[in-house]
């Protein structure tokens, strides 16, 4: 069997590739969005491991819901990246200054 | 020993594409090393005895929401060049932050070892259990409102999608169903009197 020790130290090193992408990929929201969906897989290996080490089938519900909910966070970015393309023909982070933030 | 071995070359091909989608320059790679990466993680999900939730990362995020950030990448028309300029910009703080927390998670999990003894071993699966049939008894019971709440969330998230993406055209000619309904035989059929002619 598989330690809990390697697959928590999978999940913390994929997180962590995660966040560097988002600080490399500042200008492209695509890959911000797949840094964010690696992000959730990164949980998720943590949830999936516990579940299966405490014996909980809890921990597996919960990323089923996980899952759910990125889906749903996936396809409404892309929408709104869609728009986005359509009124600016550009995908930029800097070019997004409309509310003067 | 065997899934030990079997989990470490999955992790090593893991921790690469997943290295690959942040360093690969155009969006595409990205999206098929992200591809590689859900295969991954869906064969280490079944070795830890979770296969419902393995075969649904292949179902739902290689079959569904990766085609859509494929199809969304091919759709739009991004200019390359202008993203490649200073990609590296920050990468001393990229690597500062990273390798921070790798360094936490890493030190919480290997120096503290998670309350002792308690989680070293994984507690014995019966032969003719199902995960599948667990997760749907539970999902259907205990937690019947929370995925009532996830449906709501999908419909909600579609309805969104759409709504956000819709375009009139100009010069189209949607119908008005209420016009339609309301329309009586007298506003388009005249019947008109007059007098019967002769034939030459």
């Amino acid at each position: 069997m598989i330690s809990l020790t390697y697959v928590l130290a999978l999940s913390g090193i994929l997180f962590a590739i995660a966040v560097a992408g988002v600080f490399l990929n500042r200008k492209n929201i695509i890959v911000l969005l797949m840094c964010i969906e690696l992000m959730l897989l990164a949980v998720n290996f943590n949830f999936v491991a516990f579940s299966r080490f405490r014996g909980d089938i809890a921990g597996q519900i919960f990323v089923f819901f996980i899952l759910t909910v990125a889906a749903a966070e996936a396809a409404i970015g892309l929408a709104i990246l869609v728009v986005l393309f359509r009124e600016r023909s550009s995908i930029e982070v800097e070019d997004l200054d409309t509310l003067q933030g | 020993m065997f899934p030990t071995i079997l989990f470490f070359i999955f992790a090593t091909v893991l921790v690469g594409a997943a290295l690959g989608v942040i360093l690969s320059r155009n969006p595409v790679y990205s999206a098929l090393l992200l591809v590689l990466c859900f295969f991954n993680s869906a064969v280490i999900w079944v070795l830890l005895d979770a296969e419902f939730l393995g075969i649904v990362l292949v179902l739902v995020y290689v079959g569904a929401v990766m085609v859509l950030f494929l199809f969304v990448v091919m759709m739009l028309d991004i200019n390359l060049e202008q993203l490649r300029k200073d990609f590296v910009g920050y990468w001393p703080l990229t690597v500062a932050v990273a390798g921070f927390v790798v360094f936490a998670m890493i030190n919480v999990i290997v120096v503290k070892h998670l309350g002792g003894a308690a989680l070293k071993t994984a507690p014995a699966i019966a032969a003719d259990y199902s995960n599948t049939r667990d997760l749907g008894v539970q999902l259907f019971t205990r937690y019947a409102y929370p995925a009532q709440v996830a449906a709501v969330i999908l419909l909600v998230a579609s309805v969104a999608a759409i709504v956000l993406t819709l375009r009139q055209r100009k010069g189209g000619k949607p119908q008005d169903i209420a016009k339609q309904v309301a329309v009586r035989a007298k506003d388009r059929v005249r019947i008109v009197k007059m007098a019967s002619e002769k034939r030459p």
